[in-house]
């Protein structure tokens, strides 16, 4: 499978900035690349119409050829993202978390090292590196077949960080799931993507 | 040795919740934490987000929340700092960087902001100097902070902190989501103020980034300080003296990439004892036990096994 | 430092203003027919240990009036403070998912009904309806929800750009399984509190639209009917006739207001710990 930016360009709205300006990348199901950006670049605009969340002003992202915007329901490009306090809902459960992904399986949430005894805790009794194994999880349902990593890590100490990226490499693998790594940490990219592209 | 400006000893903060119905229990989250500050020196209390260790600053600053209550001594320039001391010194003498630009009033000039308001020559003057010093131009004295970016903004906030001349410093996460390169030069501004002569203190949870910055660092786990080293003790894992430290060394992306299994413990779940214990493995029996706070090497340590 | 449990104090408010509004619920239903009784050999009795709050000039027993005034103002309170909440319920969730037009029109309605005075446009609506339980409870209903709607609306827009409601779009869940799952665990508490918060308000202006003679015909007993009928004896002397129902009134306000606010306190997450 490919994931394709053709000549993408897109701006905030009315008078904002120019964020991308006719972009275009190529990217595998077996491939890792990391995108390399320093901040303010508009990492996470980029990885939002990556995933669907934006549309694109020019140009178009199209999956296996067909365009993003064409897959209905379940999006096969789960995006992560930096801060994973705002990515659950604060009123409900953890377990409620892992049950909204695409049948997760038992493994993944193990191997995350998620522990039966967070699953009934809120949002608000665990720690950023921990729920961000729990928004990882939720993105790796069985339907998922390209995963974007928006800084996952920055905020995390660095034994979360290799705990939670050498977990990523392994099932990417084994599942062939493309990845896509950005992040503004040259020595993490080098470490763990198959290629890195420089944004500037 | 010169009296240390800020000395915490056995910092205990901890949280009054209702558990289910009417039960209060109470969350240790802070747990006989210590470290020490000197004058002209920078120290960082690295631990992971979402640990607790904001509460450090909040604790010495006196601005805990309501349900919060702190135990243990925090002595400034050799005399207790007590509530009352506080209250006098908060804001001149003492002051705290906070987090997020959202502390800067959005609705007062910067220049009026940073000066709190006074006109006096002297202030003046003190204001044209930092803005030298911090590349900031004349005009941004009229502008409000939302005509600024956000690396401007982050150097008033600091500067608001400077113009009171401060002794001590406290920085909570002063550089979230920066690159390293605008960490970097933003954590450049904290050294003018040690050269200076004040004592800074930053919380961060960027061991890399401290590494290349500070002089000393104070690594938190579990509510606690468990080890307390130079900078140059960061360069080889024999060095440093904790386990959980070594694991944090090799963790680093240019050393290794490895790590340990395992979680920091939740509070409601604490073990007696060492709290890395679950994780180490040169653990004993022994390490159920009280484990005391020792000096090793000019550097301090909270383990049975470090030598 | 020790606390003390506040949420214990809480729930006692809780309890206490609950008890007494059930109270004089009950107890005013129970006392029709004693509110009606006239006896004109006991006319004008200031407060004494059998008539508590005295009688009025036909012989009433205050106490029943009263009660029974209080009881039908708490209900007409209750039906109109809920009427309005499901006007606020659906106008704040339409208005912040169907659209700019739909947006456009219900803010304009929203900002419309504040700027009139409650009270005049109640007149107004209760006159036009023929005044009457009626009139009064389309009233009360109509001019109370804006509040509400416009607290409700800025939470919806609030939370369909929260990112874990983007998140559980691109996961593929469908709209309802967002409102439900997603959006009501936060909307109920805030729901609920200002339901409760609207009672206190209705049962005023359902006083006071009485009192002013644009609401409740004569013939029923309602709290507003009791305070203006007092009123023109209260300068030869009788001043026991407005004093107690008056107090009662305000009493049950604060009650309602207790209420309210302890739920607050209880589901806000931002206090749920003091």
């Amino acid at each position: 499978m490919t994931l394709e930016i053709k000549n993408v360009s897109y701006q905030y709205e009315e008078k904002g900035r120019q964020i991308l300006d006719h972009f275009s990348l190529s990217i595998d199901s077996r491939e890792r690349v990391g995108l390399e950006a320093p901040s303010g670049f508009g990492k996470t605009t980029l990885c939002k119409l990556l995933s669907g969340y934006l549309e694109p002003d020019e140009g178009e992202i199209l999956l296996d050829g067909r365009p993003l915007s064409s897959y209905k329901g379940y999006c096969p490009v789960q995006m992560i993202w930096q801060q994973p306090e705002f990515a659950v809902n604060p009123r409900l459960r953890m377990k409620e978390v892992i049950l909204e992904g695409d049948q997760v399986e038992e493994r993944i949430v193990r191997e995350l090292g998620i522990e039966d005894d967070w699953m009934r805790r809120f949002p608000g009794e665990l720690s950023g590196g921990e729920l961000q194994r729990f928004s990882i999880a939720r993105a790796l349902g069985k339907r998922t077949c390209f995963l974007l990593a928006d800084e996952i890590s920055t905020m995390l100490d660095l034994i979360t960080q290799s705990q939670i990226w050498d977990f990523l490499l392994r099932e990417t693998e084994q599942r062939e799931i493309g990845l896509v790594a950005v992040s503004h940490d040259r020595e993490l990219l080098d470490r763990i993507c198959t290629r890195v592209v420089r944004l500037s | 040795m010169k009296v240390p400006v800020l000395k915490i000893e056995h910092m205990n903060i901890s949280f009054t919740q209702y558990d289910r119905g009417m039960r209060q229990v109470e969350l240790p989250t802070i747990r006989d934490l210590n470290v020490e500050v000197h004058e002209g020196e920078i120290v960082a209390v690295v631990g992971s987000s979402g640990s607790g260790k904001s509460l450090l600053a909040h604790g010495v600053m006196g601005v805990l929340p309501y349900n919060a209550s702190m135990g243990g001594k925090i002595v400034y320039r050799g005399e207790e700092l007590t509530a009352d001391r506080i209250a006098r010194l908060r804001g001149n003498e003492i002051v705290l960087v906070p987090q997020s630009l959202s502390y800067l009033n959005p609705f007062a000039k910067v220049g009026y902001q940073i000066r709190k308001g006074r006109k006096d020559a002297q202030t003046r003057q003190r204001l044209d100097d930092i803005f030298k010093r911090y590349d900031l131009k004349k005009e941004v004295e009229d502008l409000y902070p939302f005509e600024l970016s956000g690396g401007m903004n982050r150097r008033v906030l600091i500067a608001t902190a400077m113009i009171e001349n401060p002794r001590l410093v406290i920085a909570d996460e002063p550089t979230p989501g920066l690159d390293l390169k605008v960490a970097k030069r933003a954590m450049r501004h904290f050294r003018e103020l040690a050269d200076m002569g004040a004592a800074v203190l930053i919380i961060t949870h960027d061991l890399e980034l401290a590494l290349e910055t500070v002089d000393r660092i104070a690594v938190f786990y579990a509510g606690t300080t468990i080890e307390e080293a130079g900078v140059g003790d960061f360069e080889k894992e024999e060095t440093l003296r904790h386990p959980y430290t070594k694991a944090l060394w090799r963790a680093m992306p240019k050393n290794g990439f490895q790590f340990i299994p395992g979680s920091q413990p939740y509070v409601k779940n604490m073990p007696e004892g060492c709290p890395f214990m679950p994780r180490c493995g040169q653990c004993t029996e022994a390490c159920r036990g009280q484990i005391p706070y020792k000096e090793i090497r000019g550097g301090r340590v909270r383990c049975l096994y470090a030598e | 430092m020790k606390m003390g449990n506040r949420r214990i104090r809480v729930l006692a408010g809780l309890g206490f203003s609950l008890t007494f509004l059930a109270v004089v619920c009950i107890w005013g239903s129970l006392s029709t027919e004693t509110a009606r009784v006239t006896d004109f050999s006991r006319v004008n009795i200031p407060p004494c240990l059998r008539y508590p709050f005295g009688t009025d000039w036909l012989g009433r027993d205050m106490l029943a009036r009263t009660l029974k005034g209080l009881s039908m103002s708490i209900w007409i309170g209750i039906l109109s403070a809920a009427v309005s909440a499901a006007v606020a319920l659906v106008l704040g969730i339409t208005s912040a998912t169907m659209g700019k037009a739909a947006d456009s029109v219900i803010s304009f309605l929203i900002d419309l009904i504040m700027g009139v005075p409650h009270i005049l446009l109640l007149i107004l609506i209760s006159v036009a309806l023929g005044k009457g339980l009626r009139g009064v409870i389309i009233g009360v209903s109509l001019t109370h929800w804006p509040s509400l709607a416009r607290l409700i609306r800025a939470e919806v827009i609030q939370l369909r750009e929260s990112p874990y409601i983007q998140i559980a779009r691109r996961l593929g869940k469908g709209r309802w399984y967002i409102a439900g799952k997603h959006m009501l665990p936060h909307l109920i508490p805030q729901f609920i509190v200002g339901l409760v918060l609207l009672f206190p308000h209705a049962i005023l202006h359902e006083s006071s639209v009485t009192f002013l003679g644009f609401g409740l015909s004569t013939e029923q007993p309602a709290i507003g009917i009791v305070l203006s009928e007092a009123m023109k004896y209260l300068v030869t002397g009788k001043w026991w006739l407005a004093l107690f129902p008056g107090l009662l009134l305000v009493f049950t306000v604060v009650m309602f207001y207790v209420m309210g606010e302890s739920l607050r306190k209880l589901l806000d997450p931002n206090s749920v710990h003091q």
